[in-house]
């Protein structure tokens, strides 16, 4: 247990320091991406459910809050949290339709229920369509701090970010996490052994849910819009991707992944169109030499698991 | 905890003493922005030829004669709003970026506009279309150069509604700039005596249009608008041809046609259309020469669109207003402009008002017959002339909160 604290703490002093040097906007949004590939891990690395749809949780949720923030006119913590619980309501639902079946199946109901939302989102009144919403304020946390403040915001982030990861740590670590990866193993001996399987699926799915909307409904406080983009099914591949990448099934694993990921968008912008296709490179490159991903490989070298 | 505290507060000094530096006219460059679509379907009426305008007025501007170092960078939105703010933000904060130009996409223009507002830097529209830019998201960081809605709806719904074309069925890509079209063409085609009996949206960037133009042409009006620009127009009008949908009686009205558009659907297609534009090359010696020079360094040689022109006078009269106030503080520039009477050579004399609403006279082109046509970009005969207090909506109707 006693490296996990140390990489916790350099993950901590990175993202405490790094704003130092390194544009704060850039590292927030990768924060947001860096919890949201945590929550989708809990599920497939834990859970072994490759979910095809966690985009409709960010996006929901960032829709919820921005509307929250800017129509209802609440503060940004509240707005938050509705964003939240629309996530985690609508991870309820799809949940209880999806765990009834494994592997392809799990994944195509969650992409074809992901696109349903895609396509609400597109056609619905509240989320503005292609424009998508924009604008919203950032308002003052508990009424007091503001969050126009850059520094205001990145401590908010830092703040939402560790709790979420906290809460995915202890959650792996529980007993609840030790009968997910028992499910995952082998889930007709988990059952024999008595366990409710699908109960513990489902509640994996609807944290996952809920903590993939706490990031999205930060992700657009942070960048004051809410858009399609968000919802749309190349972000839920991009998120296997940042898993992949940092490697699947670690605890830090998502977290560089979401790093490497969000600044090879960032910084090979310019690039255009071909973003894609050098993540495409990435992405074949890291199935085929270094299959356990960026952390995997590491803690696999140090023999202890990161 | 503690030792974090310190670090932020360490961080906030940073940050302020930046700014502080920054406050002087910025590190002695004028950063300008070029952001728009580099490769999807308003890459042709916007994109690398933007830049190229904009190097041009530089050029013009006579900028490295006068001690003025002026560096020009570009980046590509992909018609995405959060694509887009997201690089504006960055431009603003860390590239010492002074002014964005161009922009098109009214999704992406409300959201720069909205960035450029909140950090106090300047706005050139060129590209993107909504009237809402001047109406009731207008600025005191944004002017809104070339064209716009109501003045689209304005020159081309009157001149069609007038020739017999009274009632509509409206094809509007579904964003921003597609409903503010469709909503100031329709405001048109009312008050002068026409009817609207339906309207169908489609997501921007639609490849196929069968569906959508079969409920058009069921609708049997006579005028079908098409309230959406670039890849979608073109796409839309050589389908509707395929459907026969002109040879049964209806006609098509682009209400937002470029140069390039035309140049990709033919004249034999596009043969007829009229529409409104501020700009066309073959106006007067200076605007040859100008499409001469512009072509020679554009890519495929293309020749320049009315947004391409609105770049270069842009980005030429505000090189101007900063050379006057000494200044590249965004506010301050902007509110010099609108101070100061625009001259260019592409545009002639015109004014900025206090909205941000950039005057001039508009034209109503017809697109030539291909025997009438006697060079490759030979493809317009202007029918008339707009003067600039017809071509735009008047700043009482705009509902713009500045001039309230």
């Amino acid at each position: 247990m006693r490296h996990q604290r140390i990489a916790f703490g350099v993950m901590v002093a990175f993202f405490a320091l790094a704003p130092l040097a390194m544009y704060p906007i850039f590292l927030m949004k990768v924060m947001c991406f860096a919890l949201f590939a945590c929550a989708f891990n809990l599920l497939i690395g834990f859970g072994g459910l490759l979910s095809f749809g966690h985009a409709m949780f960010l996006g929901i949720a960032g829709y919820g809050s921005a509307h929250a923030a800017k129509v209802w006119g609440l503060t940004p913590e509240i707005a938050i949290l509705t964003g939240t619980a629309a996530a985690t309501a609508l991870g309820l639902i799809t949940g209880l339709i999806a765990i009834r079946r494994q592997g392809i199946y799990f994944a195509m109901i969650t992409l074809a229920l992901a696109q349903m939302v895609y396509f609400f989102s597109l056609q619905a009144n509240f989320t503005g369509g292609e424009d998508g919403i924009q604008a919203v304020p950032r308002g003052m946390l508990f009424g007091v701090l503001d969050l126009k403040d850059v520094w205001a915001m990145y401590a908010t982030v830092l703040a939402t970010f560790i709790a979420g990861f906290l809460l995915i740590y202890r959650a792996i670590h529980s007993p609840f996490g030790q009968v997910l990866k028992a499910i995952r193993e082998n889930e007709p001996r988990a059952l024999s052994l008595g366990y409710d399987i699908n109960r513990y699926k489902l509640l994996a799915y609807v944290l996952s849910a809920g903590l993939a909307g706490l990031a999205g409904a930060t992700k657009s406080i942070v960048f004051q819009l809410a858009s399609l983009t968000d919802v749309h099914w190349t972000m839920s591949g991009e998120v296997v991707l940042m898993c992949l990448v940092g490697g699947l099934g670690t605890v830090f694993g998502p977290v560089v992944g979401a790093l490497v990921i969000v600044a090879m968008a960032n910084y090979l912008a310019q690039l255009g169109a071909w973003v894609t296709v050098v993540q495409g490179v990435i992405f074949v490159v890291c199935v085929l030499t270094f299959r356990r991903g960026i952390v995997g490989e590491l803690g696999h070298f140090l023999k202890k698991p990161l | 905890m503690n030792l974090k505290r310190k670090l932020s507060s360490i961080a906030v000094a940073l940050a302020v003493s930046a700014g502080a530096v920054q406050a002087q006219v910025s590190d002695g460059v004028i950063k300008i922005g070029v952001l728009n679509d580099m490769s999807g379907l308003y890459a042709d009426l916007t994109g690398p030829g933007s830049v190229v305008a904009a190097r041009m007025a530089v050029e013009d501007f006579g900028a490295a004669k006068k001690g003025m170092k002026v560096e020009i960078i570009s980046a590509d939105h992909q018609n995405k709003p959060d694509v887009g703010s997201t690089i504006a933000r960055t431009w603003y904060d860390t590239d010492k970026v002074d002014v964005i130009v161009d922009v098109p996409t009214s999704s992406v223009a409300l959201a720069v506009s909205q960035i450029t507002r909140d950090k106090g830097k300047a706005f050139l529209v060129s590209g993107a279309a909504t009237s809402d830019l001047t109406g009731k998201a207008c600025s005191p960081n944004t002017i809104h150069w070339t064209y716009d809605t109501w003045m689209l709806a304005n020159g081309t719904g009157n001149a069609i509604v007038k020739t017999g074309g009274d009632s509509w069925y409206f094809l509007t890509a579904d964003y921003a700039f597609g409903h503010a079209l469709e909503r100031d063409t329709e405001a048109v085609v009312l008050k002068t005596g026409g009817k609207v009996l339906g309207k169908v949206r489609h997501p921007l960037s639609t490849q196929d249009f069968s569906s959508f133009l079969l409920q058009a042409q069921a609708s049997k009006a006579k005028i079908i608008g098409l309230a959406n620009a670039g890849g979608d127009t073109i796409n839309s009008i050589k389908q509707a041809a395929e459907f026969g949908i002109v040879k049964g009686g209806q006609n098509l009205a682009g209400l937002l046609v470029f140069l390039t558009d035309v140049k990709a659907l033919g004249l034999q297609t596009a043969q007829g259309l009229i529409f409104t534009e501020t700009f066309y090359w073959d106006q007067n010696d200076a605007s040859r020469a100008f499409a001469k020079r512009f072509s020679e360094q554009a890519p495929r040689n293309n020749y320049p669109t009315m947004i391409h022109a609105g770049v270069y006078s842009a980005v030429l009269h505000y090189l101007k207003a900063v050379e006057a106030i000494k200044s590249d503080d965004g506010t301050k520039v902007i509110a010099q402009m609108k101070k100061m009477p625009t001259d260019d050579p592409l545009f002639g004399k015109g004014s900025i008002r206090a909205d941000g609403r950039k005057l001039h006279p508009a034209l109503l082109v017809e697109v030539k017959k291909p025997a009438e046509s006697k060079g490759p970009w030979d493809l317009y005969k202007i029918r008339t002339t707009l003067p600039a207090e017809q071509a735009f909506r008047p700043m009482s109707e705009g509902d713009c909160p500045l001039v309230k």
